[in-house]
């Protein structure tokens, strides 16, 4: 051993180091608020300015709530559109300009901050939209909108949760469609054998044990035999929709009373809550898939980062060499955690069939499954981020239901553009417009022991 | 614990890695497994850790037989592994990783306040300075290192294997990590010390196994003499030495000054880097890995996005041209990380030697490859650097390691050039492949080419260069002629400045190396 | 095909490691595979796993028949008493099914005429046709390592603009086509284009921005039929009006047949992907970037342009195969014009391991599956989807050769220490995905152990093969 003295160093120090960070703001500083600043503009021209003189646009808030003393929360509410629209996309434009001097000033905005900003400026935004959409035609729930919202992020919650899941241990999940026609279909075959009152539960218990067989396949060949994740998934979604179309051909269209009836899960009304005026029906008179929707995402957000589980897949969807010198069966843990995802995925097809009163119908999923997918990495990995973003694909495409139902001639956008947004909201916040999504660093690499 | 490894075979494919190796390790004791890169030293470390199964041979603990299934039988029965790469999850932070495999829980929740106390407690034990809730990426290298080092401890291990721990350490790290070492074993701990460092093995060990070739040729005590131990190692007698004529250095072509980079978060990389280096002349980079000479290779060659400061070769300015820009002046570029940055592993060796000419004469145009001149090219320059291959047509990453760095340096020599740029020269490279790549760099000097090679490894730099600039945290802490002493090389790597180090070394400082050195061990 | 990590060549993942996140297993891209001559594949066993995928694909398409067939059903609620009569109506099911498939697609025997004996092939061949030629522009993708899942949309706009020129310019025959064909080609370039500069400049997932696009261009096209523009004067059905005849591709086997002058494109498609991937320098460039961006960035290539470029092609391609359908076979721009051209391109591309023989054979295959199916659903009411199944279940078997020698009890060649020297060979590369996995995971742990000890080994014994660490326990 040395005996010398090592002398203390003058200008090195073991236990920190300092990084010079420096003064330049980064390079595409100016992205995020020269998007707003385009979407608020165009929003106050188009919709502000191009609105016809004298219209208005009536509102529906708190229809028939039984909760609503004094009627606190008016019934409706009756704007004009040009002058409201104005006002909300002027507020969008307040933000972007706060942006425009944080982003310059390169001051650390807290990511609560940042994030409650960008839902407001959201929320403005279609506001102003609807109040431009829904002008002079009939009135425009809110409740309503707000329940078919519900209704459709259902399963696309579902099936981004699966992919958390999944991915999250280091699976891409390309499946999910697959895994949501698998449950779609196994909760009305399953319910109309069975069925009855009893039905729908039976359906309920068979959706997810359906979609495991999907997730039995991709971890078989994803984790199993290594074949790359991607392909295997989209493979499996063509299997998925051939194999329940060609039972749907053959067996259902033979026989559709004794295996392919629509049946419904009974609505659970939370008593008084479900007064609430606005939110009340939408919260609190819902099926229980809908309360096991936020249960769910409630638990896995828990338990993907509280708990001992929740490390383990972290560990292994980031570093699996480093899980495994630990002693974690990395490709265990995979099996495990594609399986869960796709029972859960199935849950989200159920509510496509029995609970929504619907019989199984060919392709129903129609490309939810993908959609999912795209609220996931959109939520960045995050069991809430994933809920927040299938909330926000709903949202569109509710609106969309909306608008072509409420406005003949109102804003008069076609139907199947409207149809379009949400995609290419997905492409720009793919391309970064919301920051960089940190994906795990394992994701889609297969793991084999030596 | 008594570990006692016995007949140990672990066969990949048709290559036996570790053949019929017996290794005792007594209790307390720190035992150097000395060998070459590749010798199968992590090979049969990765045997007893239960990472690989082994084909034959037994392992004992306490005379008692153990076969783990996997690292978790391992770790449960006391053994425990800082690996040369960290197995570490960079996003966890220092508890978290501490923890992961054994989690303390309160509840059915994770609980991170035990998991703290732990890492706290284990710090305080060993002097180190670390903050349980830093995350794991933002440490720097040494730090991670003992968080690895909490990580085994923490699961009450009695025989540690460290696999090259001071690769990635400045020589005064090196010696902190010595003196845990002997703490450790102080405290009743066994160590096996993996590395192919002499120095280190002799300042540290109690016994020395030698491996070579996946076998055991030999076991010493740490007064043996240096050079019998060098030579069992690389298994003939090796000229430390290269021989090479003085530099006759020309004017000035390459002028750098001012570099500054930075990465996309806005963290200065490179701090305000000035040097120049003339023609025929060997400019050596020196310093720990991680301080900025990837960054200054990678602006050189313009593969860095924020660059500031000026790089003028031939007086033409580069800062702003494109890679393909600064290949097309005539810069050769060897990156240090061959299979990452260098070479396509399923194209094939012909492919791969023409990876950046093949849109230009004579090897192809802008819309056809001309796949006769690629061939040729392949064949003389397989010949040439006596890359041992198959055929031309075979996919590059099959080949070994030392024949990749081959095909990676006849490209970059393949034509003539204006600049020679070498991160890494010779890494994973064995020995007689070494001294060919070095012959062929000094010719390439020779011929009046101004050469950049960036090396950690000292005596790389020392034998190549005609003066070596230290780089420590983004800077060059100054520029010393090639034949500088050891030990004020080293002090400069761990921050000195040229005159502080030289000052110290006056002083009687020294570096665990040169105090060996000078009781006459090292040749 | 690159999903099976097999025919990849070797140390694949350590030139593209971890960090290229959703790529990382290793991309599709395989060189030396498709070089391969016939007999050294027929020898490594590539044809015979190829052969099982099919039986076992339609064996387990005969349990769905079985399944279906009501007379099956009905005959199995009297198994126990008549156990023949289920098997009979079993049999039957299958061979009539199976038989239907083949009348469907290559040679009705059972037809009155000649003419109307071989219409099944050209069938088969037209609808070959774009299939076929946007297969070679996955193939591309896959080559250059960008999973391009948006052909759909591709083909779409390819085919909207191949229409919208055909029936509303007005031009001499030959300049009608070409300028069609070019307008084809061109939206499915730009919208190819899109997704590579959204990578190239965002680093935005292709995977996820080519569904976006296939989504933006089906309500898009969907939103176009309802435009004048589009349906011209008959704005209630959501058709367009048929091409003009001198923007229509001739058919070459006269008016009875389908059959049309799209089947050269699809040849020139093959061919150009040939030499596209095997001597041009652009091909060069995209096979790199592919296989290993940072070692192609480092060789002064810009990854971002290339990504940009590999989508441009691809999309061209892929958009001249929707003009090649539109004009040739379909003449009228329809909602469903696209089809499951899209997803089923990417599907032949696999099948055929992104090699232009490969391709022609998986597209041909493909097609032929697809006109039987037809004529299997019309004649014995086994639904077409049937043939889906068995197209996905042959993708997923060939993409595991492990599993389909174990399923018929080969599976000892997959372990270690029974293995024959052939196999060895084809197992150690079946590995090296995963070997160079913990390469990468690991450098040094293998390039200092594994890797670096064949140094030793090799540097001693030039000719030795490649050792490198065989698959061990993984499965």
């Amino acid at each position: 051993m040395s005996t010398a003295v090592a002398p203390q160093p003058p200008v090195a120090d073991d236990t920190v180091i300092e990084r010079t960070v420096l003064a330049d703001r980064s390079r595409s500083w100016w992205h995020l608020p020269a998007t707003l600043t385009v979407l608020a503009l165009a929003a106050m021209v188009f919709f502000g300015l191009r609105a016809k003189a004298g219209a208005s646009t009536t509102f529906g808030l708190a229809e028939k709530a039984a909760l609503n003393p004094g009627k606190i929360i008016p019934e409706t509410v009756t704007v004009p559109t040009g002058p409201a629209t104005i006002v909300l996309t002027a507020l969008c434009l307040a933000i972007a300009a706060f942006f425009w001097w944080a982003q310059w000033a390169n001051v650390a905005l807290r990511p609560l901050v940042r994030i409650g900003l960008l839902a407001l400026f959201a929320l403005l935004w279609v506001l102003g939209f609807l109040t431009w959409a829904s002008a002079g035609s009939e009135t425009m729930s809110i409740g309503s909108l707000l329940q078919t919202t519900i209704v459709l992020a259902v399963p696309l919650a579902f099936g981004a949760q699966a992919g958390v899941l999944s991915e999250r241990s280091g699976v891409i999940n390309m499946a999910i469609e697959g895994q949501l026609l698998f449950g779609a279909f196994g909760a009305a075959l399953v319910s109309s054998l069975v069925g009855g009152a009893l039905g729908p539960w039976a359906g309920l218990v068979a959706a997810p044990l359906m979609a495991l067989v999907i997730g039995a396949l991709l971890a078989l060949f994803a984790v199993g035999y290594q074949v790359q994740q991607i392909i295997v998934g989209v493979v499996l979604n063509v299997f998925a929709v051939g194999l329940t179309s060609f039972f749907f051909g053959t067996v259902m269209r033979q026989n559709p009373e004794r295996f392919n009836t629509a049946s419904v899960l009974p609505h659970w009304r939370i008593p008084i809550l479900a007064d609430l005026p606005v939110i009340g029906r939408v919260l609190f008179d819902q099926n229980i898939l809908v309360y096991l929707m936020w249960i769910i995402v409630a638990a896995l957000t828990v338990a993907m980062f509280r708990t001992r589980w929740g490390l383990r897949v972290r560990a292994v969807g980031e570093h699996p060499r480093a899980a495994d010198t630990v002693g974690i069966d990395v490709n265990r843990t995979r099996w495990t955690n594609v399986l869960l995802g796709s029972a859960v995925a199935g849950l989200g097809g159920a509510t496509l069939t029995i609970g929504t009163n619907v019989a199984f119908g060919e392709d129903m999923s129609a490309g939810k499954g993908y959609i999912a997918l795209a609220a996931m990495i959109l939520g960045r990995y995050h069991p809430a981020g994933a809920l927040a973003a299938a909330l926000l694909f709903a949202f569109a495409d509710a609106t969309q239901l909306k608008l072509s139902a409420v406005s003949a001639g109102g804003g008069g956008i076609p139907s199947d553009v409207l149809l379009m947004l949400p995609y290419i909201v997905t492409l720009f916040a793919v391309a970064g417009v919301v920051g960089r999504v940190r994906v795990p660093a394992a994701d889609g690499v297969p793991y084999v022991k030596q | 614990m008594k570990l006692e490894l016995r007949g140990i075979r672990k066969v990949f494919g048709t290559f036996v890695a570790n053949d019929d190796i017996d290794l005792v390790v007594e209790p307390g004791e720190i035992h150097a497994l000395l060998g070459e890169n590749g010798a199968g030293k992590s090979t049969l470390m990765n045997v007893l850790y239960g990472l690989y199964r082994p084909d034959g041979g037994e392992i004992l603990l306490d005379g008692a037989p153990a076969s783990f299934s996997g690292p978790g039988d391992a770790m449960a029965a006391g053994i425990g592994m800082v690996h040369q790469h960290f197995m570490l999850v960079p996003v966890f932070t220092v508890a978290e990783n501490v923890v992961l495999g054994h989690e303390p829980t309160a509840g059915g929740m994770l609980d991170l306040a035990a998991a703290r106390r732990l890492v706290r407690e284990i710090s305080e034990r060993f002097g180190f300075e670390l903050d349980p809730d830093a995350v794991v990426e933002d440490l720097p290298v040494g730090a991670q290192q003992r968080v690895e080092i909490i990580k085994a401890l923490s699961r009450k291990a009695e025989v540690l294997v460290l696999d090259e721990p001071t690769a990635v350490l400045t020589p005064h790290e090196t010696d902190e990590l010595m003196a845990i070492m002997r703490q450790l074993q102080a405290e009743g701990t066994s160590i096996v010390f993996i590395t192919h460092k002499l120095r280190e093995v002799k300042a540290v060990a109690d016994r020395i196994t030698v491996i070579r070739r996946g076998r055991v040729v030999g076991s010493a005590d740490p007064s043996a003499d240096q050079t019998e131990l060098a030579s069992l190692m690389v298994g003939r007698s090796v000229a430390l030495e290269l021989d090479k004529a003085p530099a006759a250095p020309g004017d000035v072509a390459l002028e750098v000054s001012g570099l500054t980079v930075a990465d996309a978060a806005g963290v200065q990389l490179l701090d305000d880097v000035s040097f120049e280096v003339r023609r025929g002349e060997i400019l050596g980079v020196a310093g720990v890995q991680g301080n900025g000479q990837t960054e200054l290779s990678e602006a050189l060659l313009g593969l860095q996005a924020q660059v500031r400061g000026s790089i003028r070769l031939d007086g033409r300015e580069l800062v702003g041209c494109t890679t393909k820009q600064i290949l097309d002046a005539g810069v050769g570029f060897v990156p240090e990380d061959r299979t990452h940055d260098a070479l396509v592993g399923d194209f094939t060796v012909a492919e791969n030697l023409v990876l950046d000419q093949y849109d230009r004469a004579p090897f192809g145009s802008r819309i056809a490859l001309r796949l006769a001149a690629i061939r040729a090219n392949a064949t003389r320059r397989v010949e040439e650097f006596d890359v041992r291959t198959s055929s031309i047509e075979q996919s590059v990453g099959s080949l070994s390691g030392g024949n990749q760095q081959k095909v990676v340096m006849a490209r970059a020599l393949g034509r003539d050039l204006s600049l020679f740029i070498a991160s890494q020269p010779t890494r994973g490279v064995d020995v007689g492949s070494i001294e060919f790549l070095h012959r062929r760099i000094i010719a390439e000097r020779d011929k009046g080419t101004p050469v950049v090679i960036v090396s950690t490894e000292l005596d790389e730099i020392s034998q190549l260069s005609d003066r070596i600039a230290v780089m420590y945290r983004g800077r060059i802490l100054g520029i010393v002629p090639g034949d500088e002493d050891r030990d004020v090389l080293g002090l400069m790597m761990a921050g000195y400045t040229a005159e502080a180090a030289r000052e110290a070394v006056a002083g009687g400082a020294r570096t665990t190396d040169t105090q060996l050195a000078d009781e006459g061990e090292i040749a | 095909m690159s999903a099976a990590p097999s025919a990849s060549a070797p140390a694949e993942g350590a030139a593209a490691p971890a960090g290229t996140g959703l790529l990382g297993g290793g991309a599709p891209a395989d060189a030396p595979a498709s070089e391969r001559s016939l007999a050294d594949r027929i020898v490594r066993g590539d044809v015979l796993v190829v052969v099982l995928a099919f039986v076992f694909a339609f064996l387990i398409g005969s349990a769905l028949i079985i399944v279906a067939d009501e007379d099956v059903r009905a005959a199995a609620g009297y198994f126990f008493a008549r156990p023949q009569d289920t098997l009979g109506a079993a049999w039957t099911a299958i061979t009539e099914a199976y038989a239907a498939m083949f009348r469907g697609a290559i040679f009705d025997y059972q037809a009155r005429t000649p003419a109307r004996a071989i219409k099944p092939l050209t069938e088969t061949l037209t609808i070959a046709t774009p299939l076929i030629i946007a297969a070679c522009g996955m193939a591309v993708g896959f080559r250059a390592g960008l999973f391009n899942i948006g052909g759909t949309g591709q083909l779409i706009t390819g085919a909207m603009a191949a229409a919208y020129i055909g029936f509303t310019v007005d031009l001499p025959p030959v300049l009608h086509l070409l300028v069609a064909l070019v307008a084809g080609v061109a939206a499915g370039a730009i919208w190819g284009g899109i997704a590579g500069f959204l990578k190239a400049r965002f680093g935005a997932n292709e995977v996820i921005t080519t569904i976006m696009l296939n989504w933006i261009a089906v309500n898009g096209l969907n939103y176009a039929l309802k435009t004048t523009a589009f349906t011209g004067a008959n704005k209630s059905q959501p058709v367009s009006p048929a091409v003009a005849d001198t923007a229509a591709l001739p058919q070459i086997l006269g008016p009875q047949f389908r059959l049309h002058l799209g089947i050269v494109f699809a040849i020139g498609a093959i061919v150009f992907l040939w030499w596209l991937m095997n001597r041009s320098a652009i091909g060069f460039r995209f096979r790199a970037v592919g296989s290993n961006p940072r070692a192609a960035e480092v060789a002064g290539i810009d990854v971002g342009r290339s990504a940009i470029g590999v989508m441009v092609t691809a999309g061209a391609l892929v958009g001249l195969a929707g003009a090649v359908h539109l004009l040739g076979t379909e003449h009228k721009l329809t909602g469903g014009i696209a089809g499951s051209v899209g997803f089923d391109a990417i599907t032949v591309a696999l099948l055929g391991r992104s090699g232009p023989i490969g391709i022609l054979l998986a597209g041909l295959l493909f097609a032929a599956l697809g006109t039987g199916g037809r004529f299997m659903e019309t004649t014995q009411g086994v639904p077409l989807d049937l043939v889906q199944v068995i197209q996905a279940l042959v993708v997923l078997f060939i993409a595991a050769p492990p599993l389909v020698r174990s399923l018929v009890g080969l599976g000892g060649v997959d372990r270690p220490g029974t293995a024959r020297k052939r196999r060895a060979r084809r197992r150690t590369e079946a590995t090296d995905v995963a070997t160079a996995e913990a390469t990468a995971a690991e450098p040094s742990a293998t390039t200092g152990s594994t890797a670096v000890a064949e140094t030793d080994a090799e540097d001693t014994t030039p000719a030795a093969p490649a050792a490198r660490p065989a698959e061990g326990e993984n499965a």
